[in-house]
């Protein structure tokens, strides 16, 4: 894969490379955060002196169906001793999806000091680069947050309807046999829970994995994403764009191409998405 | 805790003895690097579709060899290398349901993955997992009817 600087990018500085990362292994400006899916995956072997920030335990509201709130997020902040100034590089299984959720949820406090190692933990594990067990020691920081800000890069039902209504464009990141609501029908597959299959009308459909190479979990350029999600199914920079998929996960990867990679002016997630749209009475579903 | 079978029963006991959740996933890697890929004489790729565990995004195959005494032997193909949790399980499956009653391996409930891992787990990681459980149950089901 070419140099991220070389791969026409709007906001390449996002990114990483698994050099520079190696290059900053002691670098006390930087924190390297791991998160995964496989919930196994962190102890058996990071990156040395990585840290863990698992979806479920740490960005979750305890009680809620919702993300943690500002004195949940500084605490997180000071385990995995990060300052507001620290830059945090996530990595994780997956290529990157889960790294891209967290990435998310930290933009939600305002940390824009963070990027995303390209390629992930695959890459990494390619390149045979040393991996530990051992969860590092560090100090705790200090870090005071802001309060979280839905606004900007969030989106719940109701505003989803009102775009729905103004024919305004959603990318649905699903497979295809979820977008075309095949899933919920398929024998030997647990239903995803939700009563409805389908799509939101008007989404066109984008599987999120589509953004990477599979070979290495790397991102392709920002020439093959623009054929994927402008020339193909006709998004455009200038867009007001809403993600979604089944919890807002998946959908955050494609948050995140959109709004960095390609520099689309406004995508926001939706992550009550289909968990919460497949089982809503009386709103419009496509099939 | 649903009724499971013996062997099976005391791994659970010996996961539930655990006193946090690092303890935990520590035994879980420990089962994990005890996972063997299936011996070449059983199956060699590519593996057929019918072996697969539906859903289960670390490509893991389940292969049953039947047992002179009309049980089955569980063999196991994890092909993602970051597979670390379908390895584990297989492990405990494969040690725990090999040999053990067919009627008590089919019997045996998916919940037994939230018994394992917690409910702090993905839908599609769930979804994986509990189907290596289903498939399991499916074969030892299957032999069954073969026997009627």
């Amino acid at each position: 894969m070419s140099d991220i600087a070389d791969r026409g990018y709007a906001n390449p500085e996002v990114l990483v490379s698994t050099d520079w990362v190696a290059a900053h292994l002691d670098d006390p400006a930087v924190r390297i955060v791991e998160s995964n899916e496989d919930p196994l995956l962190y102890a058996f072997g990071h990156i040395p002196g990585a840290v863990e920030v698992d979806w479920t335990r740490d960005l979750n509201h305890p009680l809620r169906r919702d993300y943690l709130e500002r004195e949940g997020f500084e605490q997180l902040m000071r385990r995995i001793a990060v300052t507001p100034e620290t830059t945090v590089v996530f990595y994780g299984d997956k290529n990157n999806w889960w790294a891209t959720y967290a990435y998310w949820v930290f933009q939600l406090f305002g940390h824009d000091q963070a990027k995303i190692m390209d390629g992930g933990r695959l890459k990494w594990e390619q390149e045979g680069r040393p991996m530990r067990s051992a969860v590092p020691k560090h100090v705790y920081t200090e870090y005071r947050a802001p309060e979280r800000d839905d606004a900007r890069i969030r989106v719940f039902r109701d505003a989803v309807l009102a775009h729905v209504n103004a024919n305004l464009p959603l990318v649905d990141v699903r497979s295809p046999e979820e977008f075309s609501g095949e899933r919920l029908h398929m024998a030997a597959y647990p239903n995803e829970g939700a009563l409805r299959g389908g799509h939101i009308p008007g989404a066109v459909n984008v599987p999120w994995a589509r953004a990477v190479n599979t070979e290495d979990g790397t991102f392709k350029p920002a020439d093959a994403l623009r054929a994927i999600y402008q020339d193909e199914v006709g998004l455009r920079p200038d867009d007001d764009v809403i993600a979604y998929c089944r919890i807002g996960e998946r959908s955050s990867h494609t948050w995140f191409v959109l709004t960095y990679l390609l520099g689309f002016r406004s995508v926001r997630n939706y992550d009550g998405s289909w968990t919460e749209w497949g089982n809503l009475v009386n709103v419009p579903i496509k099939k | 805790m649903a009724e499971y079978p013996d062997k099976l029963a005391r791994i659970l006991r010996l996961i539930g003895r655990t006193q946090d959740r690092q303890e935990r996933i520590q035994l879980l890697i420990d089962f994990s690097r005890r996972y063997c890929p299936v011996r070449p004489d059983v199956a060699s790729p590519p593996y057929a579709e019918q072996f697969k565990v539906p859903a289960c995004e670390s490509q893991a195959y389940v292969f049953p060899e039947p047992n002179d005494d009309g049980t089955l032997t569980f063999h196991f193909a994890v092909e993602n290398p970051q597979g670390i949790s379908a390895m584990a399980l297989a492990a405990i499956l494969g040690d725990a349901l090999s040999g053990t009653p067919l009627e008590q391996v089919a019997a045996v409930s998916p919940d037994v993955v939230y018994e394992i891992f917690g409910r702090e787990l993905s839908m599609g990681k769930s979804m994986g997992l509990t189907g290596m459980v289903t498939l399991m149950a499916g074969f030892a089901r299957s032999r069954l009817a073969q026997e009627d």
